[in-house]
Formats: structure tokens, sequence, C-alpha cells
């Protein structure tokens, strides 16, 4: 009962309230809140990495050779470096159909729809409205799993191969690919479609942790006793982020 | 009881209507953008104009995340600028590794020549 009637006696005014004055916090640099500013300043240093993987993968294939004939004449040789579409050509359902990039054209079409449904459920905690960010957290959750289970999809595809596979240079026909050899082309070639688009998917799942998480909490209506839903802000940043690094692994990887 | 009052969510009826009309501009340029990118997959030969072109659209979708998905645009000039600058650096960077790429390959094909 005493520490009820201390706290009501206490009347904060604005100096007097915690961490409002200018040299303890009060003060927003940028204008933008604490978790805000980290939240940009983490993406900034993982934008590092990712830049590090696609310099990495950049190097790598100017370093080996590339195919110089017509397209259609492509095969698949440990002697040069391959081209995206006869590699990325699969699709579920498909079997022995040549499709070039159709399934990463859906990939990508959901995962910016899932940045839509991000970006919107941010919008419907701004009006503070539960049930919209319920359902757009939801939409966004679905769509999210639903790439990383493509995702899964295409490594299984890529790790076992084409029927026909590609005879190697001791005279063996090898399917799929592993980190040591792969039918497709040099070793470095599996070897940056492995870690860059599993760091990416790596990602997706971080984010779909946070995502199970945010919509447990809206649900719980932490935000709402909190008044704010910034947490849905900061975790949209981060969602927003790795679809912005899907756009540029899409472009370096199976466009160029 | 007036205590309690203010802590309830009060808001039942009066939530503001949706605003969303940017966010599906933003996405149909997004979809615009890679359909186009589509296009010139199936439609030009491979070469360093094509490429040249899916890197000028990439920077654009990346505009249009960074800017209206991710609110960059509406923040101070000092967060943009903050953000900005590092990434510059990384396009250097990039540029820079991949023209060694190409001579460190030339080097190590040719080392027995």
């Amino acid at each position: 009962m005493s520490t009820i009637s201390t706290t009501q006696t206490y009347s904060p005014t604005s100096h007097e309230q915690p961490r409002s004055g200018t040299w303890d916090g009060g003060n927003e640099p940028f204008k933008a809140s604490y978790g805000k500013l980290m939240m940009w300043f983490f993406l900034l240093s993982d934008a590092f990495t990712f830049a590090a993987f696609l310099t990495t993968y950049g190097l790598m294939r100017h370093r080996h050779l590339a195919f110089t004939g017509k397209p259609e004449d492509f095969t698949f040789s440990t002697a040069y470096w391959p081209i995206p579409d006869k590699v990325f050509n699969s699709f579920p359902g498909f079997h022995g159909v040549d499709l070039p990039l159709a399934f990463v054209a859906l990939m990508t079409m959901i995962l910016i729809f899932s940045s839509v449904t991000m970006v919107l459920a941010v919008e419907a905690g701004h009006r503070m409205d539960k049930a919209d960010v319920q359902k757009w957290l939801l939409w966004t959750l679905l769509f999210g799993t639903t790439f990383v289970s493509c995702q899964a999809w295409e490594w299984s595809h890529f790790i076992g191969g084409t029927d026909a596979g590609t005879r190697m240079a001791d005279g063996s026909i090898f399917h799929g690919a592993n980190l040591v050899t792969n039918q497709y082309g040099p070793p470095l070639f599996a070897d940056l479609f492995f870690f860059i688009t599993g760091f990416h998917g790596t990602h997706v799942f971080s984010g779909l942790c946070l995502l199970t998480w945010a919509f447990i909490a809206t649900t719980n209506g932490t935000f709402e006793k909190r008044g704010h839903y910034e947490m849905v802000e900061k975790i949209g940043l981060y969602w927003h982020f790795v679809d912005l690094v899907w756009v540029f692994v899409f472009t370096f990887f199976y466009l160029v | 009881m007036a205590h309690h009052a203010s802590t309830e969510p009060t808001q039942l009826g009066e939530i503001p209507k949706p605003v969303t009309g940017w966010i599906w501009k933003t996405f149909f340029i997004l979809v615009g953008i890679t359909a186009l990118e589509f296009v010139f997959v199936f439609f030009m030969d491979a070469g360093t104009l094509r490429n040249s072109i899916f890197i000028i659209l990439t920077i654009f979708k990346a505009f249009y995340i960074v800017a209206e998905f991710m609110h960059l645009k509406h923040e101070t000039k000092g967060l943009i600028w903050t953000i900005m600058i590092p990434m510059a650096l990384l396009i250097w960077l990039l540029v820079a590794l991949i023209t060694e790429g190409s001579y460190v390959g030339e080097a190590i094909q040719n080392a027995f020549n």
C-alpha cells in the first residue's frame, strides 16, 4: 500500500521524468528513437556482410573463364562459370521441363508481397489497430514461410542435380552439388550458392521468429498497453532489409 | 476506477481508416521493374549492356524499398547520409574487386605460358 501511495504522490513533470533531459537520453539524434536508430546501424553492419558475399561472388566469377559460345550450345563444365538460367530452370511438378528462372521469379514475388503485408502491419500499428496488425503479421508469416519452403525445395533440387549429370575430369558422371564438387561449374559456384542463399535464408528464418513473437505480443496486447507499435516497425525494418538483400542476390546470382 | 479506465484500450470504433495507396503504388512499381527484368532476360542477348540494365533496375528497386518501405526518405538528412555513405563505399569495393578478379583469372590462366 505504501509503495502505491509513493508512486501516486510522485507527479512527474517534464524535467523529473527519467531519461528526458538533454544529457540523459532525452534527445533523439536524427529524430529517430534509440531502438530504430540501432536497428538501422545493425542493418548497415549486416549489409557489410552481404556485400562481402556478393563482392566475393563477383571476384570469383571474374577470376574464372566465362562461357563464350551461343547460349543454345551451353553444357555444364567445370572449366567455366555456368549461365545461371541454365542452372536454375526447374519448377516443382514440371520434371525435365526447361523453365529458366520461373521458380526464382515466383520466390521474388512472394518475398516482395511479404514486404507489402509487413508495411501494412506497420501502418496498422500507427493507427493502433490491433486486429489489422494481427492480420497483416499473419500474412507476412505465411509468405515468409512459403519463401523459406521454396528455398528448401530449390536447395534439394540443386543438391540432387539433373538426371543427366555432368562428366567430370576423371571420367565419372556426377549429379548435383556439394561443397567440394558440383555438376554445374567450378566448385566455388556451388559454394557461393550455398553460402549466399543460405545466409539469406537464415535471415528470413530469424525474421519469421521475430514475427511470430510480435504476433504473440500483439495478441496479448503488449504493444497496446505500451501505447505504440514501434517494435513492429523495427521488425518491419529488418524484414524489408531481408527483401532488399534478396533483390541484390536475385540480380547478381540469377540475372547477371 | 478513473485510473483503471485510462490504461484500458478505449479505441473501439474510433480507429482511423487505413491509408494504403502509397504502399500499393510502391508494390506495383517493384512488380513492374521485376517483370521488366524478365523481359530483358528472355528478349535480349547476354552482355555488358544487359548486365548494366539489370544493375540500374536493381538500384531503382532498392531505392523504392529503402525510401518508401523502410521510410528512409522521410528521416532526417543526417540519418540518410549515415546510411548512404558507407553503402557508396561498398559499391566502390565491389567494382574494385570485380576488376581485380579478371586480373587474378588472367594471371592464373597464363601462369605457365
